[in-house]
């Protein structure tokens, strides 16, 4: 994803809001995965999510005239995508909103890792194999919903622990215990299936440590 | 300060994105050094993060953009200025 610009957001409010109406495809543009994909944990349906996003991208634009700049816009856009998938959550009678902003994060669960004794990495070049985007897609989607919008814009979104803290209306402290949850969910869901995309062994190179090993002595 | 595995595990996330503090960093690294369970959880916990955020991974639906585009240019013959 790319990196905001607040520069280039800023000027494009001043602009849109004196009547060049048209600039807002590319004030948007950057948004549009983050807002998809947020919808899509709330919502848990594509076609509502589409639908919602568009909904939020209109409710954006109308009322850009009071986005005040103190915050991130893309913030302010995420938070306005999450009002709009609870307020159909809640027109739906759904119940499963209330347990997005329930506390329980004071939970001591035990995430024990899956024990493994190796791993080998498995390189990105992989996912031409659709198998593994799928399996990938299953385990983030059946994360816990408080966990699974944590993943999806930190982890997948790439925002940073204060842009989700405030996209999702929960403090950053509880963005850092569902993130490391989810994540140690997702390895211990994951870890075992993936095994078996591991490249074959070769006699040297990376070895046991991987990447970390190499950090560390950089370090 | 000696930490063991579960100590590790408790703190992975955060040593992952480099926050935790310095101390804590070198007794994790020094426990790494020797544990081989620890380090295969570690690199599993990275690779997943990386093949996840893979944009190949999670794609917006086809047309998705070209249709929210439209709809905004809908919006913008039906309603007046912003």
């Amino acid at each position: 994803m790319t990196a905001p610009d607040p520069q280039f957001e800023a000027d494009c409010i001043r602009r849109i809001l004196a009547g060049e109406r048209q600039l807002f495809h590319d004030l948007i543009r950057p948004c549009e995965r983050p807002i998809f994909f947020l919808l899509m944990s709330l919502l848990r349906n594509e076609a509502e999510a589409e639908d919602a996003a568009q909904d939020t991208a209109i409710k954006v634009y109308l009322n850009l005239k009071n986005f005040r700049g103190d915050s991130q816009f893309r913030t302010w856009v995420l938070s306005i995508a999450r009002n709009e998938g609870l307020g159909r959550l809640r027109k739906a009678g759904s119940r499963r909103e209330d347990s997005l902003d329930a506390d329980t994060d004071d939970q001591t669960g035990d995430y024990t890792p899956a024990i493994l004794t190796s791993w080998r990495e498995i390189p990105s070049e992989t996912l031409e194999r659709e198998q593994l985007g799928i399996l990938l897609r299953n385990a983030v989607e059946a994360l816990p919903e408080i966990y699974r919008n944590v993943v999806l814009l930190r982890d997948i979104e790439e925002m940073d622990v204060r842009e989700t803290a405030a996209a999702l209306g929960i403090t950053e402290g509880a963005v850092k215990v569902r993130l490391h949850r989810a994540r140690a969910l997702l390895q211990r869901d994951l870890a075992p299936q993936l095994k078996g995309f591991a490249p074959e062994k070769r006699s040297q190179g990376k070895g046991l440590f991987g990447w970390f090993k190499s950090m560390r002595l950089e370090a | 300060m000696r930490i063991d595995c579960k100590h590790v595990w408790q703190h992975i996330s955060a040593y992952i994105d480099g926050e935790v503090d310095a101390a804590l960093r070198v007794e994790i690294d020094k426990h790494l050094e020797t544990c081989e369970i620890c380090s295969a959880v570690l690199d599993s916990t990275h690779n997943v993060i990386v093949l996840i955020a893979d944009d190949r991974v999670f794609r917006l639906p086809a047309g998705f953009s070209d249709r929210l585009h439209a709809r905004i240019d809908r919006e913008f013959e039906s309603a007046s200025p912003a």
